[in-house]
């Protein structure tokens, strides 16, 4: 298996099939894990990375339904695979970034993907479609068992599972749901809502922006403390603040319709005219633009559209992914004619 | 020492180490925790540390620690993987699983500021158990018998490697 054939592949994003895809983009759960007999990584050197990666790479093809994993070292990929896997959330910015041996676990289908030598050990994460909590925590606990029977993790009956950074110990666990909230931010509920999550410890970030502004509306919510908590209750938490989530922007999304629904349409219409006839797009722009299609769509604006259509250009017409599609180094004036391009061979009128 | 923002004393007195020379920061307790909270990553788990780790700080500086206690407290190193407490304050990643229990009193409040909790009452590995503690005395071993072999303790160093295998074969049987 090549990084062009994970690529290629229906990645989970592509379907909607998910629960409330409407408005939840994708559920992701990550456990992070150390072996007992070795330094965290800071303390590792170079020769115990790859002992420690043989390890755990053996652990798994050894485990049911392991053999399908392929092992991936970053120094040996172009630095375009590495951005194509950050930009498919399979990998970290800092497993990309760091230098010395390390490396991910990718397996057909693209659900899970163990990372080895990041910041931990190894960090096991699955991905699914819409808000999946349950199915996203059986799948990665099973795992998680059947990598145990054959290593021993670092876990004490006082702190649980230790990591590198205190701020996992305990569960190791961290529960990341992905949501499309483009009414909260457009009827400025938005700041209630985050006040109200940091008082929870529960963490909230833009995607794709660089600071802390977010593009296209999306958000990530995800749990803070991982000890002194069962991870039934993390998810439980982390499940009950998202339906209340939920909740906010279907309001807000009925609100604004009533009150101003001639407008949103028009907004909606605009963006899909945007989409379908620009001679160039940046990145924003797109984003912008697809975001609000994705609300017309949700709303029963747009019937001709389907939602997965949206959700896999927004992933593609990010930076590594047109480079890919396109083939070779392309300039960011290029790149943005290719992205208007792409994006027009999916919305014909 | 003053603090290189204002004219209150320095008393954080911080390295970085993110170029290839190490730059120091001689702050008060407010601009320290200032300082921190820039230099906090986009991740939220490290803004979180860095954050912590400020609270931590200006907490030992209200138990009224002198300098001198803190970096006292600073200097204690690890016995299994070598890492100082500094060195963690520095990069917010510890060394090994042992420092949980070395820095067990620098990192309890720590870990009440982060996870408002002192006790894991989560998953517990079916097999695990035990086993983790014995893995992690590996860790030292090792490290001591590679110091008796550079200063050519060979008697020692074979001790060690004899030991090192009795826990590796204990371990593997499981």
């Amino acid at each position: 298996m090549t990084i062009d054939d994970l690529i290629q592949q229906q990645h989970p994003w592509f379907q909607d099939d998910g629960p409330h895809t409407d408005i939840v983009v994708s559920t992701r759960i990550r456990l992070a894990r150390n072996l007992a007999n070795f330094p965290f990584v800071s303390r590792l050197s170079p020769d115990e990375k790859t002992q420690i990666e043989k390890k755990i790479t053996d652990a798994v093809h050894q485990s049911p339904n392991g053999a399908a994993y392929t092992l991936f070292e970053m120094d040996d990929l172009e630095e375009l695979d590495r951005n194509l896997l950050v930009e498919s959330h399979l990998i970290s910015r800092e497993l990309a970034a760091n230098t010395g041996p390390r490396s991910v676990l990718l397996a057909p289908g693209e659900q899970c993907s163990i990372l080895l030598i990041e910041e931990d050990h190894l960090r096991i994460q699955v991905l699914r479609s819409g808000l999946d909590l349950d199915s996203a925590w059986d799948a990665i606990n099973t795992l998680d068992d059947q990598l145990e029977q054959r290593l021993v993790y670092a876990w004490s009956e006082r702190l649980g599972y230790l990591t590198a950074c205190p701020t996992n110990v305990g569960t190791g666990m961290r529960v990341s749901v992905m949501l499309h909230l483009p009414s909260l931010i457009a009827t400025k509920q938005f700041a209630k809502v985050y006040q109200s999550l940091q008082k929870i410890s529960l963490a909230v970030r833009g995607l794709y922006g660089e600071g802390s502004q977010a593009f296209g509306d999306f958000y990530q919510i995800s749990n803070q403390a991982t000890l002194g908590v069962t991870e039934d209750s993390i998810i439980q938490q982390v499940r009950d603040v998202v339906r209340a989530v939920i909740g906010y922007e279907m309001r807000a999304r009925q609100f604004l319709f009533s009150e101003n629904g001639n407008a949103i349409r028009e907004n909606v219409k605009n963006s899909l005219q945007t989409l379908r006839t620009a001679q160039q797009l940046s990145m924003e722009e797109s984003m912008h633009c697809l975001s609000s299609l994705r609300l017309g769509i949700s709303m029963g604006e747009v019937s001709d559209i389907p939602m997965n259509v949206v959700n896999q250009l927004l992933l593609q017409t990010q930076p590594a992914h047109l480079q890919w599609i396109y083939g070779g180094v392309i300039s960011s004036l290029d790149a943005d004619v290719l992205r208007a391009q792409y994006i027009q061979k999916f919305l014909k009128s | 020492m003053k603090c290189q923002k204002c004219n209150r004393p320095a008393t954080f007195h911080i390295t970085e180490l993110l170029g290839n020379m190490p730059e120091e920061l001689h702050l008060c307790a407010e601009h320290a925790k200032e300082y921190m909270d820039q230099t906090q990553d986009t991740s939220p788990a490290a803004a979180n540390m860095a954050t912590a780790l400020a609270h931590h700080m200006a907490q030992q500086m209200a138990l009224t620690k002198t300098t001198e206690q803190l970096s006292a407290m600073d200097e204690e190193v690890c016995p299994v993987c070598g890492i100082s407490f500094f060195e963690f304050r520095g990069q917010s990643r510890l060394g090994c699983p042992e420092d949980y229990n070395f820095f067990r009193k620098q990192l309890e409040p720590l870990l009440i500021n982060i996870h408002g909790e002192l006790r894991h009452i989560g998953k517990i590995p079916k097999r695990t158990g035990q086993l983790s503690a014995k893995c992690t005395s590996l860790i030292r071993l090792r490290r001591e018998m590679t110091d008796a072999i550079q200063t050519e303790n060979y008697e020692l160093a074979g001790t060690l490697r004899d030991k090192i295998r009795r826990i590796e074969s204990e371990v593997s049987q499981l």
